[in-house]
């Protein structure tokens, strides 16, 4: 029934101490960076951070030395404004080298504000327009069955709340649940902010997971930023049905330092030397 | 032109198992020998071309070949974003095929034209254009397109076109213009489905003792720069003919190639549809007739800009 078996998942069950302290290192090498570059977003990567430290520390079957291995599993950041966020995370899962963060936005660099097509290790898709990476990840999950190899990889894909604002996330949708994409997976950062407004204030999301189920989806709630749930909610793909799968994910923007919090004048802002200080204090690092 | 691709396709999708179609809701029984042969190789991707563009860049990076196809406004213009983002920028070999270019489907009306997809899509890096000139050219620029690793737009009018060629097209290259009349004073470059009007104007000048080459030159992008050298070089007056606007389509690419190299450009003479909507019901022929696109308004056109 699922060929996804045991041997490619980690035998063990989650090491919740390690993968806290990585979300943590994470969320510093962000806030430097954004600090370092003056650019903007970074609350939208603190949000995500969880996700992506279980993503890519627990979840995903990847060599970092073989990022193109025909049977890997894909994870498509489609909210490419957290870039700051796969860089980090890919650069501490050893896709490339740490020294590279430093040239982040760089005249001449490789790290722009939105992740780059065919310039990075790990970077599946240039994200950055909202509302491109899902229809991308339907089409690496189709492919997996055209060539005859169903169920051998999964695919992520990790959208914002506001980019469900966009009717391309609502067509593949569709598609993903007409086509039994099983191994397709869906995470919305649910931080209840787009760039300028409430989400639901703006278009109306809610009720998010139920939108999902009724597309067609097995959809489920999870805290996005409880690494234990994260970790089952996600090693669960696929599970025993034929649909895709959503996770909506409730999650704070700029999770993790208390003046960031559900601020979300840090949808733009950089901190200072000082506010980088206090935060890496209270995310325990030195 | 449409029966010609879905068959070419069926073809290629035997030799070629790496071939995909997608299609957007359209081409009812059009593509059944397809199904028939390769099931799990057609999807109907509805009415969401958006969608369809990204899923076939996703594909494309899995190492397969999508095309993908519908009218002409949707697989373009309606999903511009996704041809630009998802495949110009990752340079994905995705074919997109659209049916029903220029004024086809005037009947339609303006919803349906589509007179300014040359001009979005070959301003799109790593993107190449071509408007295949019959139902022979539909099949070489196919076959031609699936085999390199490049985003392809390919141009259809919709069927039922007059064949130019008598058969299959030998050496067919992308970027190789063809000429399909020799003449020696005027030089008409047509793309895509004017050719057969094309070459009747031609008829017509040479009636009225004017001597006419006539070119099918198919792909837009990259321009035929030997052709064009040789062309700007020979005639007395060059001119190009298009079922697309004059803004950005054919035409001004050639005129654009002229400047940059430093060629005359008073000798081209431009000859497309004006800056605005076609609000007239009709078919085809209506339309090109009052839009002064039919051969023997070609031909005058010609004639007095001679005199």
């Amino acid at each position: 029934m699922n060929p996804i078996g045991a041997t490619k998942r980690p035998a063990r069950g989650p090491d919740l101490a390690f993968l806290k302290r990585k979300a943590a290192e994470l969320r510093g090498e962000v806030i430097g960076m954004s600090h370092k570059a003056g650019s903007a977003h970074l609350a939208s990567c603190l949000s995500c951070v969880d996700i992506l430290t279980v993503a890519y520390w627990h979840v995903l079957n990847i060599d970092p030395a073989a990022p193109t291995a025909e049977m890997r599993d894909r994870f498509i950041l489609s909210k490419g404004h957290a870039a700051m966020a796969i860089y980090a995370t890919l650069a501490h899962r050893g896709f490339f080298s740490r020294d590279l963060l430093a040239t982040y936005t760089a005249d001449g660099g490789k790290l722009a504000e939105h992740p780059p097509a065919n310039l990075l290790p790990g970077i599946e898709a240039a994200t950055g327009s909202l509302g491109h990476g899902l229809p991308i990840a339907c089409g690496h999950a189709l492919a997996a069955r055209i060539k005859n190899v169903p169920d051998s990889y999964r695919v992520f894909a990790l959208l914002s709340d506001g980019e469900c604002n966009e009717g391309s996330v609502w067509e593949a949708a569709m598609f993903a649940a007409a086509q039994d994409l099983r191994c397709l997976c869906v995470i919305v950062d649910y931080n209840k902010w787009q760039a300028t407004a409430r989400s639901n204030e703006t278009l109306r999301l809610s009720p998010l997971r139920e939108k999902w189920e009724s597309f067609g989806w097995d959809a489920h709630e999870v805290d996005g930023h409880d690494i234990e749930a994260l970790c089952e909610v996600l090693s669960s793909v696929p599970n025993r049905s034929s649909r895709p799968v959503a996770v909506v994910a409730h999650t704070v923007k700029g999770k993790g330092v208390s003046f960031m919090e559900d601020d979300n004048n840090w949808h733009y802002r950089a901190p200072s030397a000082e506010e980088v200080a206090l935060a890496r204090k209270e995310l325990g690092l030195s | 032109m449409r029966n010609a691709f879905a068959d070419e396709l069926t073809k290629l999708g035997d030799e070629d198992h790496r071939v995909v179609m997608l299609s957007g809701d359209i081409g009812n029984r059009l593509f059944d020998a397809f199904k028939d042969k390769h099931q799990n190789r057609f999807f109907n991707c509805g009415v969401a071309e958006a969608h369809m563009t990204g899923l076939a860049a996703g594909l494309a990076m899995n190492g397969l070949r999508p095309v993908t196809y519908t009218i002409t406004p949707f697989v373009t213009t309606r999903c511009l974003e996704q041809i630009r983002t998802d495949i110009c920028y990752h340079d994905l070999p995705v074919t997109i095929v659209a049916v029903g270019a220029g004024l086809a489907y005037a009947g339609l009306g303006p919803s349906h034209h589509a007179c300014e997809d040359i001009a979005f899509l070959r301003a799109l890096p790593n993107m190449v254009v071509i408007c295949p000139g019959d139902a022979w050219e539909v099949r070489a620029a196919l076959r031609a397109a699936m085999k390199q690793d490049k985003p392809v737009y390919l141009r259809m009018g919709k069927k039922g076109e007059p064949k130019v060629h008598q058969g299959p097209v030998e050496n067919f290259a992308i970027g190789k213009a063809i000429p399909i009349v020799e003449g020696t004073q005027i030089c008409i470059l047509s793309t895509g489905n004017m050719l057969p009007e094309a070459i009747e104007a031609g008829r017509l000048l040479e009636k009225s003792g004017k001597s006419a080459r006539v070119v099918s030159f198919h792909t837009v992008k990259p321009l035929d720069g030997d052709c064009l050298t040789e062309t700007l070089r020979r005639f007395e007056l060059v001119v190009t003919v298009e079922e697309h606007s004059v803004i950005g389509g054919f035409g001004s690419a050639v005129v654009e190639w002229a400047v940059d190299n430093g060629f005359d450009t008073r000798k081209v003479l431009r000859i497309g549809t004006p800056d605005k909507f076609f609000k007239e019901s009709g078919e085809q022929e209506h339309a090109r007739k009052q839009l002064g696109l039919s051969a023997d308004q070609i031909a005058r056109r010609i004639v007095s800009h001679l005199s």
